[in-house]
């Protein structure tokens, strides 16, 4: 029933709490520190749903979620982006990336299983 | 919502990260300072400050929030190429970011940040882009950390369930984007009773009729205590990506949405639409808590006070795509450790070398001969530990650089207090140094930064006369020299006026008139307790605390420091330090019977006393002539109290000792045994300080031995006895 | 005698570490007692008062003497290989007690303890904070506090 989530977000207390919600929701997380680092852990996996923070060094959210999408395999995978702003031309910006959904910082942890249940479903068996 | 350790934990590890992401902003606001800086830079010190204002928000930290957002609002407008930084625009960024250090510290410690001290730089800050307050603050507001309203929603709430007929039809780009209809379904499901009919086919009424892909829509009855919001936020991902009707049933009837706002980039290209299940087939069975806050305002909802989620005022262009040109080599992985762990490691590996030592002295002592293969595995045991207790060190090494930053900000904000302006340049600073050093480092070296802007360097205007460029120039550098770590703070102002640091001392007594002084022992007059040579105390370095406070913290740390000066050119001081608190490269000696170790870089050399090279001078001393000049002359075990002074001291062993202030003294001791590295074991905790002695140590025959602390030696406890009785001559 | 009190606090026992200094008795709260260790030379610490021995390696740490005898002022012979080391912990402290020899770990109602007498030389008195009957001989317990060596400044 568990899913599996990649987070890959630049900020390590983020990426903590990230790791701790998750967690005590009943996922399993994969966490990596930037774009680059998050392809990198992606390969071989195949999460059920993919978290990623916007601004971050080396390769950022939306080339992260581009070149994600431009993977067959995971060209369907649900991508919540992390932001600050709740302006809506972000999440347009998100969205035109290739983003499933977004989730606002700082983010309640209810709110990040329910988005996470919204968009990748119960587990992984549904 | 967790146990308060992992959080605690978190928030801990947040304040750690803080640091790092202060040291980065400060790195890349000296690199733009400095014309080094690319893009990247820029959006480095934008991530800096966007990440701590991240993590403050997960914690609640308002102060640092409110802040670091609208630091970064003015670094977004740098990054976005709206704004150019010239020198002064660079130095109010390091001034806000000083102020963003204080803020974490505060939040840290649980203390409130004085908003009206840093609200003239922020304004100060904002006013480059001309940016106006108000707009700010809305922004901030909507930052805040989601509340939950569900009891914000309709009236009808509390009388009972809803009845809603939604219609839904996804768009191609919907499937496109990840988004699953059924879960969407099946979260719409968990807000109350559903009945869901799915349709095959356009909805006729539908602007996009050219929509190709998507076939199915849904029509779902809601019957539901919820509010409104809660269900327009089922759909808050798709919103745009699919025709959503929200009717209310009961009651009076509600026309038709307006068409939702497009959304102007969809993907172009076109993935195939993926086929959906029938909806019914998917029993809402998921046990989420539905507690969705917020609610769209694009949605419309004609009746209900809908809380709505304040308009954002202006859309920064926050986010471009930016793949950096940087280094594709990935950070160097590190772990964090508690330092409590490390010293635990240190102190054990310490046990272990003593251990190691003490093995060896029983093998020496059972006679085994020195080829046998006991000896030689015992060698390379030897050889391990060394090796381990040397990594085991590294662990605790960090690079001065953070304390070089803290430095910076010193530099500034004296400089700014007193007008001057000044320039600071720093080397080395990735010279790794025992972070307990670092830790005791920072005070002394505030200490003389402050007195290099202050006394060290000249006014505006003698510079000037003096033909030098009107900013004054503070180098702070650091590097490792012979095992151990030299840091030199020097300026290029007026240098050490000699004749008024002698007159100021024979003033207070320090000197006596007309005592010859070489230019060395005049300018290590500085370091005498109650030295001051402002004329008027300024608050920045005159108060209280004087050089001698400075020597003595360094020599608490095993170090010393070294003054140099040239009129006109300017002054330097060098500090030099051991590497590591938990170590020490000593010479084992023996006075009295007893063994002590005295630390090897006190050592120039080692001579024997013989009756020729010795002179009396006065009725209890003695000085040692060693090539032209004479040395006082002490007797170790004497000094310490362990014995009277012997009658004749031809033939004894006599350390020659200097300390960094050009001081030296002969030093009588009975043996010298060898030289080894010993480890450290303070005294102070145990038992307190002990005039001459700096802490002790363990030999290998498990015996304490204490280490000498050659400066207190020389200079508290400078009793002066010499030998027996003043009528006992030496023979010529 | 101390029958009243003796009723109240039966339930009370406090165990206390007996040993010899000298000719006379004394104890410590058992509680404030890590080890007990035979004789090491200790190394002796320049310009400590005269009670300080110096300080022995426990365990790599260093632990510092106090030799009761000379602490309490009695006069006893110099210590040899039959003294013994009393590792006491003393608030944040350790402190090692050379003391004669140690003979007995005795629980005693808290009843029984009586303030020592006011007469006593002050000297003396502030060094012990009870004084016990045991088999008909006089028990001093020792305020340990009080036997530290002082910090910092070294006076006496």
């Amino acid at each position: 029933m568990s899913l599996s989530i990649l987070a890959v977000d630049d900020s390590r207390t983020i990426r903590d709490m990230l790791k701790l919600a998750l967690t005590q929701a009943g996922f399993e997380p994969q966490l990596a520190e930037d774009g680059v680092h998050g392809l990198e852990v992606l390969d071989g996996l195949q999460p059920d749903a993919i978290i990623t923070d916007i601004n971050m060094p080396r390769l950022d959210g939306f080339g992260f979620i581009e070149a994600v999408r431009g993977q067959d395999a995971h060209r369907a995978t649900p991508i919540l982006v992390l932001t600050t702003e709740s302006a809506p031309e972000l999440k347009a910006r998100a969205r035109a990336a290739g983003a499933t959904g977004w989730i606002v910082k700082p983010f309640d942890p209810a709110k990040l299983v329910r988005a996470l249940h919204m968009v990748a479903g119960p587990g992984a068996t549904a | 919502m967790t146990s308060p350790d992992p959080m605690a934990e978190i928030r801990a590890s947040f304040f750690i990260e803080c640091d790092e992401l202060l040291e980065a902003l400060q790195d890349g606001l000296t690199q733009i300072d400095e014309g080094a800086a690319d893009d990247e830079t820029v959006n480095v010190c934008f991530r800096a400050v966007h990440s701590i204002k991240g993590g403050a928000g997960a914690f609640g930290l308002d102060d640092l929030v409110r802040f670091a957002h609208r630091y970064e609002t003015v670094l977004d407008e740098v990054r976005g190429g709206r704004l150019a930084l010239d020198h002064d625009a660079v130095l109010l960024f390091m001034r806000a970011a000083d102020i963003l250090f204080d803020i974490v510290r505060n939040c840290r410690d649980d203390v409130e940040t004085d908003a009206t001290a840093v609200e003239p730089t922020l304004r100060e800050l904002e006013s480059l882009t001309g940016g106006s307050e108000g707009e700010e603050e809305e922004e901030v507001a909507d930052f805040q950390p989601m509340t939950l309203s569900l009891d914000l929603g309709l009236g009808a709430v509390d009388t009972g369930d809803t009845r809603y007929e939604i219609r839904f039809r996804p768009e191609r780009e919907l499937f496109a984007s990840g988004n699953e209809p059924l879960f969407i379904l099946r979260a719409l499901g968990e807000l109350g009773h559903t009945e869901t009919e799915c349709t095959l086919g356009a909805i006729p009424d539908l602007s996009k009729l050219e929509a190709e892909g998507a076939l199915l829509s849904w029509k779902i009855i809601l019957e539901t205590n919820r509010a409104r919001n809660e269900i327009e936020e089922v759909f808050e991902f798709v919103e745009g990506l699919c025709t959503l009707e929200i009717e209310e049933l009961s009651g009076f009837s509600l026309p038709p949405l307006p068409d939702l706002p497009e959304i102007s980039e969809v993907p172009g290209d076109s993935a195939e639409s993926i086929e959906s299940e029938d909806a019914n087939s998917a029993p809402p069975i998921s046990r989420l808590n539905l507690t969705l806050p917020g609610a769209q305002e694009t949605q419309t909802p004609k009746t209900a006070p809908v809380s709505e989620t304040p308009a954002p005022a202006h859309a920064s262009a926050k986010s471009q795509t930016q793949r950096s040109s940087g280094s594709p080599s990935a950070p160097p992985a590190t772990v964090r450790v508690d330092l409590e762990r490390i010293e635990r490691l240190v102190n054990l590996v310490g046990e272990l070398v003593i251990n190691q030592a003490m093995l060896s002295q029983s093998v020496a002592q059972a006679g085994i001969p020195a080829n046998s293969p006991v000896a030689q595995d015992l060698e390379e045991f030897m050889q391990l530990t060394r090796d381990i207790q040397d990594s085991v060190m590294m662990i605790r090494a960090q690079p001065v650089k953070s304390l070089f930053q803290r430095m910076a900000r010193i530099v500034r904000e004296s400089s700014a207090s007193l007008g001057k302006r000044v320039r600071l340049v720093t080397d080395g600073e990735t010279t790794e140094v025992d972070k307990t050093v670092i830790e005791r480092l920072a005070d002394p070296l505030t200490h003389m930064i402050r007195n290099a802007v202050d006394h060290g360097l000249e006014s505006a205007e003698s510079r000037i006369e003096a033909g030098k460029s009107e900013e004054g120039c503070i180098t702070l550098s650091a590097a490792h020299r012979s095992g151990r770590v030299v840091i030199e703070v020097s300026d290029d102002g007026g240098g050490i006026d000699r004749e008024k640091v002698r007159a100021i001392a024979e003033e207070k007594g320090l000197v006596q008139a007309g005592q010859s002084l070489s230019e060395s022992d005049t300018d290590a007059l500085l370091f005498l307790p109650g030295f001051s040579t402002a004329k008027t105390v300024s608050n920045l370095s005159g108060r209280g605390v004087g050089m001698d406070v400075v020597r003595k913290s360094i020599q608490d740390l095993g170090g010393q420091v070294h003054i140099t000066s040239t009129p006109g050119k300017g002054t330097s001081f060098s500090i030099s330090l051991p590497l590591t608190l938990a170590v020490l490269d000593g010479m084992v000696v023996e006075a009295a019977g007893e063994t002590l170790v005295v630390p090897l870089g006190s050592i120039v050399e080692t001579l024997t006393a013989r009756h020729e090279n010795m002179r009396a001078l006065g009725a209890d001393s003695q000085v040692l002539q060693v090539r032209q000049s004479f040395v006082p002359l002490l007797d170790l075990g004497v000094e310490l109290g362990f014995r009277e002074p012997r009658s004749d001291y031809h033939g004894s062993v006599v350390l020659l000792i200097t300390l960094e202030d050009g001081t030296r003294s002969a030093l009588i001791v009975d043996r010298i045994h060898e030289q080894r590295q010993v480890v450290i074991k303070g005294l102070q905790e145990s038992y307190g300080y002990v005039p001459g002695i700096a802490a002790a140590t363990i030999l290998g025959d498990g015996q304490v031995a204490l280490i000498l602390d050659p400066v207190d030696l020389l200079s508290s406890a400078n009793g002066k006895t010499r030998y027996r009785s003043a009528d006992l001559q030496i023979a010529g | 005698m101390n029958e009243q009190t003796a009723l109240q606090n039966e339930a009370t026992d406090r165990e206390l570490l007996s040993f010899r200094v000298g000719e006379q008795e004394y104890s410590v709260d058992i509680m404030s007692v890590r080890e007990i260790r035979g004789w090491t030379r200790p190394t002796p610490i320049p310009h400590s008062a005269d009670y300080v021995r110096g300080v022995i390696n426990l365990r790599g740490t260093v632990l510092p003497i106090v030799d009761l005898a000379r602490r309490l002022d009695l006069s006893v012979e110099e210590a040899c290989e039959r003294n013994v080391i009393i590792v006491s912990k003393i608030r944040h402290q350790t402190v090692g007690l050379l003391v004669d020899a140690v003979s007995d770990i005795l629980a005693i109602p808290d009843s029984e303890m009586q303030p020592p007498p006011e007469m006593t030389e002050e000297k003396d008195r502030g060094f012990v904070k009870a004084l016990t009957i045991v088999d008909g001989r006089m028990l001093r317990v020792l305020d340990l506090e009080t036997v530290l060596p002082e910090q910092s400044v070294e006076a006496v």
